[in-house]
């Protein structure tokens, strides 16, 4: 497949915008403002585009009813959080070719009905902060972003917002919230985010990823698009392989890609040539897969087949050296630091599991303790106000499930780690 | 924020009346405009703060609530919410290492422990000579590059305990 997310990303300096221009930055402009925004609405509906942030949630609907909300005032956030562990791919765009994202927010604010945009960028990124202030002074110089863009009438204003540490940010209305100066906490839904997000106006939160898709998808057309890789949610994927391969990295490929084909046709295979042990296949809160599960396709629904999830297609590769007793307590120890404490199950469920998986690091654990994490976990599920205490339990259950061979033993030997 | 705040070396105070730079005053009116509230800019102001001052005081907290006419405690809450603000000054540079899953599988903790022994130092206290600090991070999207940490705003990764040594050699 033909790079399109990356295309510029490899060519020197592309973030300077006349470098970009001269590769086609802001060259779908023109065909998009030529469109009535309903039609570009419905050309992504058609294209049967879903969210890259995680959800995976068909990102032509959101707009949809956002658009249809009345009133002028209306927002569109991009979602830059990317604070998912294992997770770097919308950092490739976000400092590399930034005005991809631009053009993609500046067409989509169009879109919904929207001239007032933010990037919510995580704090740990202070290299694409600079980036990106750079990039939209330039495209406002050169009329891209502000009033009557490209003489069509078309008013688009943009400006970054930093967070300032806290994975829950990456929750839209937690980054509503965060956005609006307040602490970065769920809000009860409904009313949804397109209705009533951010200052109570109607707001579309898009992931860095699924925003940088729509010139591309516009310029193609939905019918051309909605071709690419699997059907069920067609389109490039940007996968980040971490861990345990011998080529790590971002690599643009066809949604649906096999597993197996990520890992060892693309990053070489598993490093020293050892053999796998468990994959993560979209970052921390995903169920972590086995070696039987590489023929499983990385789309949303055939992951949700194969008991995991694409999350945010951030591929975590561990090698048979690694004990999953202490993998997953490196991610429950993260889970219980980013609770954010509005409700009981996340905010208890984190820090009680992070407390027996503590014991376990210092090979106080009993036998009864997995069960004691499952019920803990059981006491977690369902009953949170948000995905984050859902995603947490994930690896617990899932490592259990696969690996109990490891608890047992870890236990039984009275390993110690961590001390 | 703990209960031991120290004192803010960097602002005069009037009555009730918190008084910072003009700078400080002028770059916080300047960020409001972005926002269509005056709360929209709490995160940015302390932002801007804490980049001049090292870190953040109770003083400022009340100075940004002052500024922007927003609750004490709504000020407090945010600033006190987030894990990035900080409430002691960090060495000249500061060291984030990342601990998360993919640093960890490449050796993340021996990379700390080497840290703590080069410097002398554990996790939030600065070295004698007030070069270096350091703290653990979660995920800080290099994991391409693991095991991976920020020097300031500098990204270096793919480290060892000698690349360690040498990248240190580099700031003063």
């Amino acid at each position: 497949m033909e790079k399109m997310l990356l295309k510029r990303v490899d060519i020197p300096n592309a973030a300077d915008i006349d470098v970009a221009l001269k590769h086609g930055a802001y060259s779908t402009l023109k065909t998009a403002f030529d469109m009535r925004p309903v039609d570009l609405v419905n050309e992504v509906k058609r294209a049967n585009l879903r969210g890259r942030g995680g959800a995976g949630f068909p990102t032509g609907l959101k707009w949809e009813l956002c658009s249809r909300v009345p009133g002028a005032l209306k927002y569109l956030l991009c979602n830059a959080d990317e604070g998912e562990p294992g997770t770097f791919k919308d950092r490739f765009i976000l400092l590399h070719d930034p005005h991809l994202l631009i053009e993609g927010m500046v067409i989509s604010g169009f879109a919904i009905g929207a001239e007032r945009g933010y990037i919510y960028l995580r704090y740990e990124y202070p290299t694409a902060l600079g980036v990106l202030e750079k990039a939209i002074e330039q495209a406002y110089a050169k009329g891209y972003l502000g009033k009557n863009i490209l003489g069509k009438g078309v008013n688009f204003d943009l400006s970054v917002h930093r967070g300032a540490g806290a994975y829950i940010c990456g929750e839209e209305t937690a980054l509503i919230e965060s956005l609006e100066g307040k602490r970065g906490q769920p809000r009860i839904r409904p009313p949804f985010p397109a209705s009533q997000g951010a200052w109570r106006k109607p707001t579309v939160i898009n992931n860095v990823e699924t925003l940088s898709n729509i010139p591309y998808l516009i310029s193609m057309g939905a019918d051309v698009y909605a071709k690419i890789g699997e059907e069920t949610s067609p389109g490039p994927k940007l996968y980040g392989v971490s861990g345990m391969v011998n080529k790590p990295g971002v690599y643009e490929l066809p949604m649906g890609t096999t597993l197996r084909e990520i890992i060892y046709t693309h990053c070489g295979g598993v490093r020293g040539g050892k053999k796998l042990k468990a994959v993560i296949p979209g970052g921390a809160s995903t169920p972590m897969l086995t070696e039987n599960h590489l023929d499983v396709k990385m789309d949303f629904n055939s992951l949700v087949s194969a008991g995991s999830m694409l999350g945010s297609g951030a591929v975590m590769v561990m090698d048979e050296t690694v004990n999953m007793v202490q993998a997953t307590y490196t991610l429950v120890r993260f889970f219980a630091h980013e609770s954010c404490g509005k409700c009981t199950p996340c905010r208890e469920g984190t820090s009680w599991l992070y407390q027996v998986y503590k014991r376990l690091m210092r090979g106080e654990g009993k036998p009864e303790d997995i069960d004691l994490l499952l019920y803990i976990c059981e006491t977690v599920k369902g009953k949170c106000f948000c995905p984050l205490g859902e995603g947490a339990i994930q690896p617990v259950l899932s490592s259990i499930k696969h690996f109990r061979g490891d608890y047992e033993e870890w236990i039984k030997n009275k390993t110690v780690a961590h001390a | 924020m703990s209960d031991q705040h120290e004192e803010a070396q960097f602002c005069r105070t009037a009555g009730d009346k918190i008084m910072f730079s003009d700078a400080i005053v002028q770059a916080i009116k300047k960020v409001q405009q972005r926002y269509p509230d005056q709360q929209g800019a709490v995160l940015p102001a302390l932002h801007i703060i804490q980049k001049e001052y090292g870190h953040l005081t109770y003083e400022a907290m009340r100075f940004v609530s002052q500024q922007l006419r927003v609750p004490e405690s709504d000020v407090f809450g945010t600033a006190t919410f987030y894990s990035l603000y900080r409430w002691k000054n960090p060495g000249r540079h500061q060291i984030q290492i990342c601990h998360n899953l993919s640093c960890s599988l490449l050796g993340a903790e021996t990379m700390i422990a080497h840290l703590e022994k080069k410097l002398g130092v554990r996790e939030g206290q600065v070295t004698k000579d007030g070069r270096f600090s350091f703290i653990r991070m979660e995920c800080i999207g290099r994991c391409d590059g693991a095991p991976a940490m920020l020097v300031d705003d500098d990204y270096h990764g793919d480290l060892t305990p000698a690349k360690i040594d040498d990248i240190l050699a580099k700031y003063e």
